[in-house]
């Protein structure tokens, strides 16, 4: 498979993207103020809510069912999908799932479709994609429009234009939607209303809808979709065909299911006690809602993610984003920086995953380690142990020549008592290089002053007591 | 029971004031403290980037696992070696040395864990008096969960006036060789760290991590903050006239 939908760029790399980032400080406003509301909205739901930490081994003990068994949910899935009507197909890798929806987009005599807000359409490129099959799709998530508007890249899985504030969006619509009103303020009613006439028009006239889904039910077929806005459930009831594309890891057994998910989830992303709306459709239902439903079940690198042992937990994300909120590295890059289609510490490590490390291997070291993103997971993922290992993988897989000189030595001069007396003696060294700093040092000097070093180590005073 | 002081590589190398701090209020409480020679280093910074160096977590083990307790003053090092060092050995197909390393981490505690849990005491007769605000470093709140023992510690220190340190729960950005691999983050965040600890009014910068203190210490060093950066333990080892 290829890397290049999910990952836009290894090059320039997480450090310089990040410079760039943390140098731009009405970006680290944006961001830091958004991530800052969210994260405090989640922490007063969560609060209140008192079986949490249950709920979470409840929704980390689902999805790994799930993963234990996939294939048995998955041909269940297929079946009861089809049985109510939905035709189900089947991916391999991005290109192959661009293709299926563009062939069943053609088959229909379209040209133009609507879409639902769908990381898994983000992750495969399928906007680009159609655009060279002269099928024009148009995002109708808000955010989303912003974000096609300005042919930016979404910088956040929920919140997908969270590095924008009310006077850029404003700007946007005025340059870039022709029917916005010449004097569109920045009042949020007022940037909402406008985006609402442009896409009350698309809604209407458009036959076609793509989604991806949150969850998809094995015990029903059924798919659900969960948003704020009610433009995804207008592109899920009013075309006639509905293709959605949903990564094989969004199965949870039962309907039942749902209700420990439907909890964790809003809570989660948004810091709402429930979704405004969520859509579930089983199928084809007569007289409701599309006539031609088809779903289209993508791998794109999760089967070579579910055989890292310790990796796979990843696959457990139901894309809520609390991970992203609480990083203290999210929030001083913002989402470009990470260069791939899921930023933050789950991007850091679900990327690389999907992709292979050795096409991502910057973003295992995107993170302190500080651990927020594990405490606020809701289906307990341990992102730090995660990144860990799959540092160990880039560092094996990509021979950083200097690095493995440094550690090799370090190691070392650690590995007996003669050497480490000796090595501890060279410390003092350090008064040479305390104004010189060379690199990698000056890294750490252009900031931060170095200690000054002790008149002796630890081990030379005790050895004198 | 054997007591022995695993004063990690870094105050071993650096930071020799926070070992001997350590050794002091240990002894102070009628423990008698060993210092075996052979200890290096937990591995921690060569896990951290990627490097699983099972001689270290053999070292460590060899070193350590005939003493009934082992102390060290740093949250990350002993999150290291509980959290990582079974890890590793398991990782390099060692299941002998997983199971005696996870036997060895069982009986490794951080500074405050040790007073708190072993010794059961949050009174160890310290005076300090002077403006102190408490950084909780993200392996002693996140990993170790250490809660409020250092500060339950550090309250009943005469004379102290503990201040609050706004958005404390924040990572410094030191994150061991982050600090260098994304030298810009690390700063950005240390900025907003020094911010909070100016902030806060206080005269000394406390926390149970040398290495965050070294990162945010630097750079409250060349701003010329006027803010001192001490180890927990050498607050709690300080005692009438002696600071």
């Amino acid at each position: 498979m290829t890397s290049g939908d999910v990952i836009w760029t290894d090059d320039p790399p997480f450090a310089q993207n990040a410079k760039q980032a943390v140098e731009n400080s009405q970006l680290r406003r944006n961001v830091r103020n958004a991530t800052a509301t969210i994260r405090q909205r989640r922490a007063g739901l969560v609060a209140e809510t008192p079986d949490w930490q249950e709920l979470r081994h409840a929704g980390a003990a689902i999805k790994d069912d799930v993963l234990h068994h996939l294939d048995t949910y998955l041909s269940q899935f297929e079946q009861n999908a089809t049985a109510n009507g939905a035709h189900v197909h089947w991916a391999n890798d991005a290109t192959e799932a661009n293709q299926l929806v563009a062939n069943l987009i053609k088959q229909g005599g379209q040209t133009e479709v609507i879409k639902v807000k769908s990381m898994a359409t983000q992750e495969i490129g399928l906007v680009e994609a159609l655009a060279r099959q002269q099928i024009t799709a148009h995002e109708t998530d808000l955010a989303e429009l912003i974000i096609q508007l300005s042919h930016d890249k979404p910088s956040h899985i929920v919140v997908p234009a969270l590095h924008r504030n009310r006077a850029e969006i404003r700007r946007i619509f005025l340059d870039h939607m022709p029917d916005a009103p010449t004097d569109l303020t920045d009042d949020p009613h007022a940037l909402a209303e406008a985006a609402r006439l442009h896409l009350r028009r698309l809604f209407l006239k458009t036959k076609t809808a793509i989604s991806g889904a949150n969850f998809a039910i094995a015990e029903t077929g059924g798919l659900l979709v969960a948003e704020s806005e009610g433009n995804g459930r207008m592109c899920l009831t009013l075309p006639e065909t509905l293709i959605s594309v949903v990564g094989i890891e969004k199965l949870i057994p039962t309907f039942k299911d749902l209700e420990v998910f439907l909890q964790l989830l809003p809570r989660s992303s948004t810091g709402e006690r429930m979704n405004p709306y969520n859509s579930i459709w089983t199928g084809v239902t007569r007289h409701d809602g599309p006539r031609n439903v088809h779903v289209i079940l993508l791998d794109n690198g999760r089967t070579n993610a579910l055989k890292d042992t310790v990796g796979r937990q990843a696959l457990r994300c139901i894309r809520c984003a609390a991970c992203l909120n609480v990083c203290p590295v999210y929030e001083r890059t913002g989402g470009h920086a990470y260069g791939s289609t899921y930023p933050g510490p789950i991007g850091a490590i679900l990327t690389p995953l999907l992709v292979g490390v050795e096409h991502a291997p910057q973003l295992p070291f995107a993170s302190s380690l500080c651990g927020a993103c594990y405490e606020v997971c809701p289906v307990e993922i341990d992102i730090p142990t995660v990144l860990v290992k799959l540092r160990h993988d880039a560092v094996k897989a990509k021979s950083h020549k200097s690095g493995d000189a440094a550690f090799a030595m370090a190691a070392s001069a650690m590995s007996g008592r003669r050497r480490w007396t000796a090595a501890l003696r060279s410390a003092r060294l350090m008064r040479l290089i305390r104004h010189t700093a060379p690199p990698p040092i000056s890294r750490w000097t252009r900031t931060r002053d170095l200690p000054d070093p002790p008149a002796e180590p630890f081990r030379e005073w005790w050895r004198k007591r | 029971m054997r007591v022995a002081l695993f004063a990690t590589c870094l105050i071993d190398a650096l930071f020799p004031d926070a070992g001997k701090a350590t050794v002091n209020i240990l002894e102070r409480l009628g423990q008698r403290v060993e210092f075996p020679l052979e200890q290096t280093c937990c591995g921690q910074m060569h896990t951290n980037s990627g490097y699983f160096e099972p001689t270290l977590v053999e070292r460590y083990v060899h070193t350590f696992e005939p003493y009934d307790a082992i102390v060290a003053p740093s949250a990350s090092c002993v999150g290291a070696i509980r959290h990582q060092h079974a890890m590793i050995a398991r990782h390099a197909q060692d299941e002998a040395l997983a199971t005696r390393a996870q036997q060895t981490a069982n009986k490794t505690y951080e500074l405050s864990q040790f007073l708190t849990d072993v010794l059961h005491t949050d009174d160890v007769g310290a005076y300090f008096p002077h403006r102190v605000t408490y950084h909780p470093t993200c392996h002693s709140l996140r990993m170790l969960k250490l809660g409020d023992r250092p500060l339950r510690l550090l309250n009943n220190v005469r004379g102290i006036e503990l201040i609050d340190l706004p958005r404390s729960d924040e990572c410094c950005g030191f994150g061991g060789t982050f600090s260098i691999k994304n030298p810009d983050v690390s700063a950005a965040m240390l900025a907003d760290k020094m911010e909070s600890v100016i902030e806060s009014g206080a005269e000394v910068l406390c926390a149970g991590d040398r290495s965050c203190l070294m990162h945010i210490g630097g750079g409250l060093e060349r701003i010329r903050a006027g803010i001192r950066t001490l180890h927990l333990a050498e607050i709690l080892a300080s005692t009438d006239g002696e600071t």
